[in-house]
């Protein structure tokens, strides 16, 4: 973990309430794909935890859904603007486990883990399949990101305005992976606990106080014991997950 | 040069600064952001006999300068805390430590404190009374003055260490508490522990917290603090630890002109885990802008 001030360099609408700001500082801290950063906000007590979407050679991309004031707030950051941010939280998805051909499964907001995620397994050599899942058409984000990447892409909405229409878990018939990997709403990495059928790694989502194992306050239980979702989450392998 | 150093019952801390108990782990965790061994002391993650994993999530909701927990005092029990977290911290902190101590029942307390009580680096007790009697209708030991002098004695027999009883701001009389405390033999008295708190969330129509209720620290309560610090030290000739919302070197200045000896530092650990350290560097100029050669010198000068 490394304390960092950091300038916003874009602050922009991707899809509806859906923001990506991308900052520059120092990102040495954040190792792998599936960690985040905590960020302190002017008039708001607890730092504001958002999972990591790329960082490269000090430039950070964050992308982030406005639901309370404290997103609403940072929506309305300008460029050049400065953030002091935590960064290099929680372990991040492993890759080494994948397989040749992971599949990434990422619903709304829980979409921006994977695509770090996913550069680092095409980096690997690795043909990766994704889906990602959204209520709505207004609502999807960063699919030709993904698709530019060399990632095999599918859209799912919930009300078919967009791509296969359903959940996630309607897009899993005729993939063929190795392995998964998987970030979102907690009843979709439910279904998706119970549809899979390989082994894989599940990013949770937790009200945090510190966001680096300091306050307990995000703890969760799981079959190797109990786990705080900021240290040694936000992802756990699927055996060890306790619903 | 100005002295920074106090006395805490007996023992010598370079500075008053010592991050108070649930915010700072078991320190090593903090020993990998910057040299723990400048603070005063630290007070330990509240340690009970037996596991605990505490309340179900959400425990954390936001407030206005503040925050509100109800972690339920997730620790690995006593027995583990001595093996395993202990020796990790042996290894980052080379001073004596606080061990912070919870329980539910008189029996649990002393239990607790006899098996913490040989390890050395342990220089003094801290015992929370804010946990619910379970043979007591589920009121807390630090709601009635019986009941925090029972603990006090359980605890003074089972140890020679300097025992501080970390006292509940949720109290019709809190001097009276304290005053009781020190009667039983208590060593020192600690305070204030968090406020009862709740937030609602707007769009579920339903508390934030799982468990409803839960502690409410940070800037915002420190008034409130400093209130209770004087009321206590005013009242008792044992010394007292200030804690509740502090969050500056200014805040402890006040606190410590309010009767505290030392100062806790806790929920802005949480939003910024240099906060000790950052807290402790000031000292010394913000001492100097008030004139103050020495710390010992403002204990409780706010008093006629």
């Amino acid at each position: 973990m490394k304390q960092v001030i950091f300038e916003i360099k874009s602050n922009e609408l991707i899809a509806r309430s859906v923001y990506k700001m991308v900052l520059r500082g120092d990102t040495s801290e954040i190792t792998g794909s599936g960690q985040f950063v905590n960020i302190k906000l002017d008039g708001f007590y607890l730092r504001r935890p958002i999972s990591v979407c790329d960082s490269e050679d000090g430039e950070l991309t964050l992308i982030y859904k406005v639901v309370g004031k404290g997103t609403e707030k940072m929506s309305e950051m300008k460029i050049g603007e400065t953030l002091d941010i935590l960064t290099g939280l929680g372990n991040g998805y492993d890759t080494s486990v994948s397989g040749d051909k992971p599949l990434l499964v990422g619903g709304g907001v829980g979409v921006p883990p994977l695509y770090k995620l996913a550069k680092k397994l095409i980096s690997e050599g690795k043909n990766v399949s994704v889906i990602l899942g959204f209520n709505t058409k207004d609502e999807v984000f960063y699919e030709s990101e993904f698709a530019a990447l060399g990632a095999s892409v599918t859209v799912t909405t919930v009300d078919g305005t967009m791509g296969v229409k359903g959940f996630v878990t309607n897009a899993l018939d005729g993939i063929d992976y190795t392995y998964f990997y998987t970030c979102g709403p907690e009843p979709m990495l439910k279904a998706l606990y119970n549809a899979s059928v390989t082994g894989g790694q599940f990013s949770f989502e937790e009200r945090m106080g510190c966001g680096f194992g300091a306050c307990m306050g995000c703890s969760c239980k799981t079959v190797t014991g109990n786990k705080r979702i900021c240290k040694e989450g936000p992802v756990l392998n699927k055996e060890d997950i306790i619903w | 040069m100005v002295n920074l150093k106090v006395d805490l019952a007996g023992i010598e801390l370079d500075n008053p600064i010592i991050p108070a108990s649930g915010t700072f782990g078991y320190g090593y965790e903090f020993a990998e952001l910057y040299d723990i061994n400048m603070l005063g002391t630290f007070s330990f993650k509240g340690t009970t006999k037996d596991p605990r994993f505490g309340n179900p999530t959400p425990r954390i909701a936001e407030c206005e300068r503040g925050m509100i927990n109800a972690v339920g005092l997730q620790n690995p029990g006593v027995e583990k805390v001595i093996s395993e977290e202990l020796p990790k911290l042996r290894k980052c902190f080379h001073k004596k430590v606080m061990a912070n101590v919870s329980g539910f029942s008189v029996e649990d307390y002393a239990y607790t404190c006899a098996r913490l009580d040989p390890i050395e680096d342990i220089g003094w007790f801290e015992v929370n009374v804010s946990c619910p009697n379970v043979h007591g209708g589920g009121m807390s030991f630090g709601t009635s003055p019986e009941a925090a002098a029972e603990v006090t004695r359980a605890v003074k027999a089972v140890t020679t260490k300097p025992v501080f009883i970390k006292l509940s701001p949720n109290v019709t009389d809190i001097v009276s508490i304290a005053k009781a405390c020190e009667e039983a033999g208590a060593d020192g008295i600690s305070l204030i522990n968090t406020l009862l708190g709740m937030r609602i969330d707007l769009r579920t129509k339903k508390p934030i917290i799982a468990n409803k209720m839960g502690g409410f620290s940070g800037p915002a309560i420190f008034p409130v603090a400093v209130r209770m610090v004087y009321q206590v030290a005013s009242a008792v000739k044992i010394p007292v630890i200030g804690m509740g919302g502090v969050s500056t070197a200014e805040d402890v200045i006040e606190m410590m002109m309010a009767g505290a000896v030392a100062v806790e530092v806790g929920a802005e650990n949480l939003v910024d885990p240099f906060a000790c350290k950052k807290i402790i560097e000031r000292l010394p100029a913000v001492c100097e802008k008030y004139g103050i050669k020495s710390l010992t010198d403002i204990i409780g000068c706010a008093r006629d």
